[in-house]
């Protein structure tokens, strides 16, 4: 018996699969925005029309759970050593009679595929560490016959760039994995089916055939070829599944099938390291008002669809070395979601359907992925609000975003790569570039372009700080140099990056579901801002001592009183800090980027804020060595003392103009300090996000916590196996955390008041 | 040195004090660091009787508190209570000098870091205390400075008693009165104070025929407060006032508990519990009923 949506509904390939929308632009170009904001309803009510969780969906979970838990015990639950791409792999199913939406990377759950084009000495590495040896053909293919990206990369670095690499300044280059960070405008499927899309691609190219043939035009048409092949091939994968995707989606079940299909397509072909949805919630409502108007479909279907869409996401998998897992904390994949917002017209983009993903936090219980995501306004309607701050307060699973920030740089069709990262779906994409520590250049500064911790000569040497005590204007002087060459040496090695993943590893399905010749922009990152800024405050407002060991090398510092530290609303520090990413940025625009694209950086550590820590020296604001960073553009766990909202909105004051690709906060707050009602705890985390967002907060991880919860959890990890914490950007599933990353979390300033 | 200071008049210069020696009122620095530029720990503080006071005697602030009326709001506490409440959590606000010297500038200058953020949580500024209107003229002065210059909402958090310090151009200048009230019938208030009510009761009539708005709270003691005659009295009393915006009945804790340890002051609820969801909620049921919007 299978429970199908459809069964009820006339044959959908016999009807006409836009019946009832109104009328736009839509209908001339492939143009999805236009087609939402001329057919969608916002929702301005509260929670209360939202539907549990079926039999079936519970079963469905159940079955899965019992398979987490053996992923848990053994790393990797399984792998598949066939280089994945869209087709490569036959259908699979986790109970195939019961669910709703179909489809996985690989013939099985869990199981993980091989993905060499990015390097396969990274494949080598994954499968080793979990006990596989590679397959003698396919390491022949990847090391003899097909150059992968890796390979590529490391034939043009050059000698500074690998220097600085190894030196851990920066770090986190996308030069052995797939980048990521792109998103496909996976709704395109939905609206128009496959056939219109690649009609469309073979009208861009043969505009190109036309143009004389220099080498960026040959790219082009070399690139739009390949799109055109990745649609036929998710035309095919969707055919094995049993649907002809080559029409437009006929009813909500269809539209989440085909929007679902898309997307795997993009896993099956790239490991990137982020793999955004992108914004589906608002799109799918259209579909799913339309079926419950036609009486083809009730709330708890239309809730059962969305569950199992979610389901599919949640077990996304990549096959990853454990060295990738400790720096990214737990094995995360990036599907974020972006929900809610308000559109140019004013209107909110808030719809059911955006209850209905969030609600999916209770109906299988929290989670990391996919990455929730809401777009925040004070605009947004009470009912949605209040929804949010109580979807955070009991499962802590939501991250928030400056919707009017968002909303000005890419318009009310944007989404977030990653965690913090904007871009209008389908017309813009990003080259990712990780970060560089500022704060151990800050190290090379005082040190002459020598490393702290190993004495090498990394940068070509200056003359080092002389003397016992930091001199301010010396150590800003120095530290201008060091800045300068660090982002010379970062953006060449950036170029070298992408050059060489668009040859050897191009994302063609998600790049097939863009439009032609999508802005383009290279996202920077700085790592290290808060201790930046204190060791900075430290050396202006209280003197700092200096140890050095017997080649002259300072190793360690010693503050001499009291400082204004960053966190506290107060503008002599936080000034600092804004100098720092206003300086840094206009660095990194001197040097020309590949194929133009435009300068961005994050102030965003994902959670490597632990092994940049353990890689860099002491610091002068007091810091000791190997201490963990603080996250993003946090603040130093404890130092930010006046509460949450003054430490909040000392990182609002972080221009966004130059740091484009997103500035991350990630707070956590007592269940306490927000009020001791439910209903007080609601409405006051609801008027901070007004407040945060309101005066220019750009992104808020909202994490309400007991400190003993989280005890409680790392020496009893089997009772939390879906304890989810929000980290930098992204959540995780606290309990698959390295030790050392759960004492990180733990020492993070828990707020206890406001 | 602690001195408590009685009730006189708005006119009357506040004393001088040797200086306290007490603590800047929230160490926002890593420590170590100077006290704000407005702070006076000193005897230079010592100002001309023939003027008004430029100072005044704070004994801490918040700056995001959300229980200090509505939104988020940055709370000064001043220093100096007469009413010697059983039930006080704040103990080391009684003594008017317990605290740190700031100026009207001082405060404003802090506030104005989190002004942008109040306003957009539908927030603003309290004056509270210890009894805010000992320190009349302090108080008038922070709230005629907050509002237009930080255009914040502006609440008076005061038990009433010294309310006729301040004049009906006073009341202008406050947008929102949170009037504690303890008890309804004179004897109980001074049971539970040490002060009778008159003075209170009329002030709150008076703000409910100047049409001022007003929030009343109600401290609700097991045993002390939860009397349901008192209440049904009180709730009357309360009702027919069309300025009161609502009426919040805060539940007893023992979180002061530790501070009239520490000041070696003997306790009376001591041993009293904390109220529960359910006492409160059917005190709440009172004022309801009597025809009370209960916040």
């Amino acid at each position: 018996m299978k429970p199908s949506v459809t069964a009820s509904a006339a044959d959908p390939s016999s009807i006409d699969p836009h019946r009832g929308f109104a009328a736009g632009r839509w209908q001339d170009a492939i143009n999805v925005r236009d087609f939402i904001q001329t057919n969608y309803a916002a929702y301005e009510g509260d929670d209360a029309f939202l539907a549990g969780p079926t039999q079936r969906t519970a079963g469905i979970w159940a079955k899965l759970s019992e398979r987490f838990k053996a992923e848990r015990e053994k790393g990797v639950l399984d792998v598949s050593q066939i280089p994945s791409s869209i087709t490569a792999h036959e259908p699979g199913y986790i109970d195939q009679l019961n669910e709703i939406i179909v489809g996985l990377q690989t013939d099985a759950p869990l199981k993980r595929a091989i993905f060499p084009n990015g390097g396969w000495r990274m494949v080598v590495g994954s499968l080793q560490a979990y006990g596989y040896e590679p397959d003698p053909q396919v390491a022949e293919t990847f090391t003899k016959h097909r150059k992968t990206h890796n390979d590529g990369v490391f034939d043009v670095y050059t000698p500074e760039i690998r220097k600085a690499r190894s030196a851990h300044l920066v770090t986190g280059l996308p030069d052995a994995y797939g980048r990521g960070r792109i998103i496909g405008d996976y709704r395109r499927v939905a609206l128009y089916g496959i056939d219109k899309l690649i009609e469309v691609k073979r009208i861009e190219k043969a505009l190109l055939s036309k143009q004389h043939s220099t080498e960026s035009v040959i790219r082009d048409r070399e690139e739009l070829a390949e799109q055109i092949k990745a649609l036929k091939e998710l035309q095919a994968m969707g055919a094995a599944y049993g649907f002809d995707l080559s029409e437009p989606a006929a009813n909500a079940k269809q539209a989440v099938q085909w929007t679902y299909f898309a997307y795997l397509a993009a896993v099956k072909e790239q490991n990137g390291a982020a793999m955004s949805l992108g914004r589906t919630s608002t799109f799918l409502d259209v579909f799913i008002e339309r079926d419950l108007k036609e009486g083809t479909l009730t709330e708890s279907q239309a809730q059962e669809i969305i569950d199992d869409f979610v389901i599919k996401l949640r077990i996304v998998r990549f096959l990853r070395t454990p060295e990738y897992d400790a720096l990214f904390s737990g094995d995360p994949t990036w599907v974020t979601e972006a929900i809610g917002g308000v559109g140019a017209d004013g209107r909110p983009l808030v719809t059911k359907n955006s209850f209905r993903f969030l609600q999916t936090l209770y109906n299988l219980g929290p989670a990391p992925e996919p990455n929730m995501t809401v777009f925040w306004s004070p605009k947004l309607p009470e009912g949605f609000k209040k929804f949010c701050a109580k979807v955070s307060i009991d499962t802590s699973s939501v991250q928030y975003e400056n919707d009017e920030a968002l909303r000005g740089m890419g318009g009310d069709d944007s989404a977030i790569a990653c965690c913090v990262s904007g871009m209008e779906v389908g017309k813009q994409m990003q080259f990712f570039g990780a970060r560089v520590n500022l704060a151990k250049c800050l190290l090379y500064a005082i040190n002459g372009g020598r490393d702290e911790l190993t004495g090498d000569q990394v940068m070509p040497a200056f003359e080092p700080i002389e003397g016992d005590t930091l001199d301010y204007d010396q150590v800003m002087q120095r530290y201008d140099h060091a800045m300068e060459w660090l982002a010379r040496v970062y953006v060449n090695a950036m170029n070298c990056i992408h050059y060489m993943h668009d040859k050897y590893a191009y994302e063609r399905i998600e790049m097939a579901l863009h439009d032609y010749s999508p802005k383009r922009t290279m996202a920077f990152g700085i790592a290290g801002l808060s201790v930046v800024t204190d060791a900075l405050s430290a050396i202006k407002h209280a003197g700092v001592k200096v140890r050095r060991d017997e080649t002259g090398l300072v190793t360690d510092y010693e503050v001499q009183g009291g400082y204004p530290a960053f966190g506290n609303n107060d503008d002599r520090v936080d000034s600092t800090a804004g100098w720092l990413v206003e300086t840094f940025m206009a660095k990194l625009r001197k040097h020309p980027t590949y194929r133009d694209a435009t300068h961005t950086q994050s102030v965003l550590t994902i959670t490597s804020n632990v092994v940049y820590g353990k890689s860099t020296g002491a610091t002068p604001d007091g810091r000791k060595a190997g201490e963990p960073f603080a996250p993003g553009a946090n603040p130093m766990h404890g130092r930010d003392q006046e509460g949450y909202v003054a430490s909040a909105l000392s990182v609002a004051k972080l221009p966004y103009d130059e740091a484009r690709d997103g500035i991350s906060l990630t707070n956590t707050v007592l269940p306490s300090a927000l009020g001791s009602s439910r209903d007080d705890q609601v409405q006051n985390l609801a008027a901070c996000l007004d407040g945060y967002f309101g005066t220019g907060g750009f992104h808020m991880n909202v994490n309400v916590l007991d400190r003993e919860t989280l005890i409680d959890a790392m020496e009893n990890p089997e009772k939390y196996p879906q304890l989810t914490v929000r980290v930098s950007g992204y959540a995780v599933n606290f309990v698959k955390l390295t030790p050392e990353q759960q004492r990180d979390v733990v020492n993070r300033t828990f707020h206890a008041k406001l | 040195m602690v001195i408590l200071v009685d009730n006189r008049s708005a006119d009357t210069p506040l004393p001088q004090f040797d200086a306290p020696g007490g603590d800047v009122d929230r160490q926002r620095r890593v420590d170590g660091a100077p006290p704000p530029a407005d702070t006076q720990t000193s005897a230079s503080n010592a100002v001309d009787p023939a003027s008004p006071p430029k100072l005044g005697w704070v004994h801490s602030h918040e700056t995001a508190s959300t229980v200090d009326g509505p939104g988020f709001r940055y709370v000064v506490w001043l220093a100096g209570c007469h009413l010697r409440c059983q039930y006080c959590h704040n103990p080391d606000t009684w003594a008017v000098n317990h605290g740190t010297r700031r100026s009207v500038e001082g405060v404003v200058a802090d506030a104005a870091r989190f002004a942008d953020f109040l306003r957009t949580t539908g927030g603003g500024f309290t004056v509270s205390g210890g009894e805010p209107l000992v320190q009349a003229e302090f108080a008038l002065r922070l709230a005629r400075a907050v509002k237009p210059r930080l255009n914040l909402h502006v609440a008076l958090d005061t038990n009433g008693y010294l309310g006729e310090r301040l004049t009906d151009d006073d009341l202008d200048a406050v947008d929102l009165m949170l009037l504690d009230l303890k008890a309804f019938d004179a004897e109980r208030h001074r049971r539970v104070t040490g002060f009778d009510n008159a003075a209170i009761l009329s002030f709150a009539e008076r703000l409910a025929r100047l049409g001022r708005p007003t929030w009343v709270r109600y401290v609700l003691v097991p045993g002390l407060t939860d009397d349901a005659e008192n209440l049904r009295r009180l709730a009357a009393f309360v009702a027919p006032m069309r300025n009161v915006e609502r009426v919040e009945v805060l539940p007893f804790h023992q979180m002061g508990r530790h501070k009239w340890a520490e000041l070696r002051l003997p306790y009376p609820l001591e041993h009293t519990p904390a109220a529960s969801i359910e006492q409160a909620d059917a005190a709440r049921q009172v004022f309801r009923e009597a025809g009370c919007v209960v916040g």
